[in-house]
């Protein structure tokens, strides 16, 4: 022990354990530590928090990247317009403004349309998904007319995606109240039987890339394009489910500048 | 690819590893990372030098608390619960998850950063926008506070090594 010691804080026994304190001040905090029992524990205690966290969530550090962060594969999305903040977001909530560097980046518009789509949409897929002998109005046989009905009665041009590469056939579609009035509503079936279907209305919505939210059993991805919100509902695969919403977006997104509006 | 992309690049590993401590949830981790990727580079022309990482820090913590002020107004539309069925038995990563569960969303980050990413106190103030003191006191307050859980919790058990 020494009298002259200096005192040593709360703060310094931080600095100490984070490798902050300077190096002239360590000594004085080891021979604190020496003759303050409880400060013993209390740096002990918060060295083995370290090593629990250490333990728990370092080996994230040193896994290889999925594909899904593949930096120019991202970056090829912000050329599809300004408004796109992609991602998919777990529960469908949009993600605002950034503050700081993006203080003046604009919040993500409303959120109301996203949940009510995403809701409307999960239930429409649970009601028809399952039914055996009508599950649409029109078949995909007629395909042309399906489109043209449906385009109709939303006033906006519709696509129903060519799904076939993921080995998904159009069953047909049907008309569906929505939250913004007529809504179409695609069923696509794949070789065992398991059904996806594309749900589609209008909204105000600023565009938006896919976001994704899931239930029990069934999931969705919401995305908004031009005037209209696609949801894509379908089992809760999330990988599946997310190429095939890829597919569709892409779809849907390619036609858009042909469209003019 | 340019430096910065390659910057970013490097960064995406220990990205991920903040965001699955943060969330707790492997799943709304990549979505944040990849999310905060997006916005980087996006906003490339924003940025004015300095260190990447911790400018990616900073839109990720943004971004997760924008998720989280977004859940909180809509408590009826949130199925996700299941972060710890994935930890498995082991109990003492059980209880530092749970333990970190507990924590104010600004101490947990504090914690995280300074624990697990290795920013210094000066980068993690940077990074959530506040002064030193603030980020020691969070510090203080995450730190006493998963003592308190974990003594709390296992009062007979011992960690040994």
């Amino acid at each position: 022990m020494n009298d002259r010691d200096p005192i040593i804080t709360e703060e310094d026994l931080h600095a100490y354990v984070d490798g902050e304190l300077a190096a002239e001040r360590r000594g004085a905090v080891e021979a604190w530590l020496a003759a303050q029992p409880d400060d013993a524990a209390k740096v002990a205690a918060w060295r083995s928090q370290i090593e629990m966290i250490r333990e728990r969530y370092g080996m994230v550090g040193s896994e290889a990247p999925p594909e899904r962060f593949n930096l120019a594969r991202l970056a090829r999305r912000r050329w599809r317009g300004p408004a796109i903040a992609a991602a998919a977001v777990v529960a469908a909530f949009l993600v605002g403004g950034v503050a700081g560097w993006f203080a003046r980046d604009a919040e993500a518009g409303s959120r109301s349309d996203l949940a009510r789509y995403t809701t409307d949409a999960l239930d429409a897929y649970r009601l028809y998904a399952v039914e055996v002998r009508h599950p649409v109005e029109v078949s995909g046989d007629q395909r042309p007319h399906l489109v043209e009905w449906l385009s109709k009665r939303l006033g906006s041009p519709l696509r129903a995606p060519e799904l076939d590469k993921m080995g998904l056939k159009l069953v047909g579609g049907r008309l569906l109240p929505g939250p913004n009035g007529a809504t179409a509503f695609f069923m696509y079936e794949g070789p065992s039987g398991e059904r996806f279907t594309l749900y589609c209305g209008r909204t105000s919505d600023r565009e938006t890339a896919l976001h994704y939210r899931t239930g029990d059993q069934n999931a969705a991805y919401y995305w908004v394009d031009r005037d209209l919100a696609y949801v894509l509902s379908g089992p809760a695969e999330r990988d599946k489910l997310y190429a095939i919403a890829r597919a569709a977006y892409d779809q849907i997104d390619l036609r858009a500048p042909q469209q003019g509006g | 690819m340019s430096e910065f992309r390659q910057r970013i690049e490097a960064a995406i590993p220990a990205l991920r590893r903040y965001a699955r401590a943060l969330t707790r949830d492997a799943e709304t981790a990549d979505d944040i990372v990849q999310d905060t990727l997006v916005r980087a580079l996006r906003s490339e022309h924003l940025f004015h030098g300095g260190d990447v990482r911790a400018w990616l820090y900073t839109i990720l913590t943004n971004l997760n608390r924008n998720r989280l002020r977004t859940l909180s107004r809509r408590p009826t539309v949130t199925p996700i619960n299941d972060n710890d069925a994935a930890v498995g038995p082991e109990a003492g990563s059980r209880d530092i998850t749970r333990a970190l569960d507990e924590l104010a969303e600004d101490q947990r980050a504090t914690l995280l950063l300074v624990v697990l990413e290795g920013l210094t106190y000066r980068e993690v103030a940077e990074v959530q926008g506040v002064p030193i003191g603030t980020v020691m006191s969070r510090l203080a307050r995450a730190r006493m506070q998963i003592r308190a859980y974990l003594d709390g919790e296992r009062p007979a058990l011992r960690r040994v090594k």
